[in-house]
């Protein structure tokens, strides 16, 4: 990078900075919702260390590819993937005043963390009882539960924000100009996206 | 045509950046990580490029779905924090992984802690009588 070009960049950022205030109502929550995801990172981050840490100390772990199928979840990735851009589909709506378009959206968000708990429903159900696993039989049943339980969780938990906010769009007590809640549902929304595409590859793939 | 020119040159028409170049970028990596995963490359290629896919997916979904290539310094100072603070503790464990990985190569020994022996149990072999 060229000299100038550093300097342009040095000083595009030093103008975002100055132009956007620390903290209004507005940006509030969202710095909320970040703070809160930078420590619901730390608990994914350790647990999928203490995963990885559990699985190169033991010389009997077992391949994942003989015991999980990754088809299903392969299609799952996808689901939410698509449910994020539906998310940000919504938010852009909301924030331009297309209320319907905002509403079709997030039902759509909705519909896709729900059948993503279907899916993970199925995938558990296949393996307890065909598969015989259970969080008490070893490691790395455990730590397979543990991870996707917790992930499940928070989708499960994404669902109902997302399900309140497109309840109050519809009734109307969502208006554009309260677009920042949105924002702020769509970043956590973001977060449990990333962290399935972690959780698939550490668990399923490797 | 790079990933950062397709998806920043939407923003020239739009407030925002082309979410569906994003997503078209993330099923094509999602895509890739499969493939590899059934290639059946050695063990080490294979983790290395799956691991880099998924950071790569990662940055993607922060950078642009969660607007972090638009926002302030001091949110992505708060993003990248628990990143570091988990490769800190990944460190942290390596003199134990190491460890136990030599101590297994150097004395070779049979698995008898129920908690340790994973989901193939390997009983100890028969005490020698002289």
């Amino acid at each position: 990078m060229s000299e100038a070009a550093a300097v342009d960049t040095h000083d595009h950022g030093a103008v975002r900075d100055q132009l956007e205030p620390s903290l209004t109502p507005g940006n509030l929550g969202k710095l909320g919702m970040w703070t809160f995801l930078a420590g619901d990172a730390m608990t994914f981050g350790a647990a999928i260390a203490a995963y990885g840490a559990l699985r190169i100390g033991n010389p009997n772990w077992p391949s994942p590819a003989a015991y999980l199928g990754i088809t299903t979840t392969a299609i799952m990735t996808f689901i939410l993937i698509c449910s994020s851009v539906t998310m940000v589909e919504a938010l852009g709506a909301i924030q331009t005043g297309k209320m319907t378009k905002y509403r079709n959206f997030m039902a759509l968000t909705v519909l896709g963390g729900l059948t993503f708990l279907g899916m993970q429903g199925f995938e558990w159900h296949h393996l307890i009882e065909l598969k015989g696993m259970s969080i008490k039989v070893d490691l790395f049943d455990a730590t397979f539960f543990i991870l996707t339980g917790f992930h499940g969780c928070h989708v499960f938990g994404g669902v109902v924000y997302n399900s309140v906010l497109l309840i109050r769009g519809i009734t109307g007590k969502l208006t554009p100009a309260k677009a920042n809640l949105v924002e702020v549902a769509g970043l956590y929304w973001h977060f449990v996206d990333l962290v399935w595409i972690l959780i698939f590859t550490f668990i399923y793939l490797i | 045509m790079t990933t950062q020119a397709a998806i920043s040159g939407h923003e020239a028409e739009h407030s925002g950046p082309n979410y569906i170049a994003v997503f078209i970028y993330l099923a094509i990596l999602t895509a890739i990580e499969l493939g590899v995963y059934a290639m059946g490359l050695p063990q080490v290629a294979k983790v290395g490029l799956l691991v880099a896919l998924a950071w790569a997916k990662a940055v993607l979904v922060a950078m642009y779905f969660m607007h972090l290539a638009m926002e302030r310094r001091g949110l992505a100072i708060i993003a990248i924090t628990p990143v570091l603070l988990v490769t800190f503790l990944c460190f942290m464990l390596l003199p134990d992984l190491t460890s136990r990985m030599w101590t297994r190569f150097d004395h070779p020994r049979p698995v008898t802690n129920a908690a340790e022996m994973g989901a193939n149990p390997v009983a100890p072999p028969p005490m020698q009588t002289p």
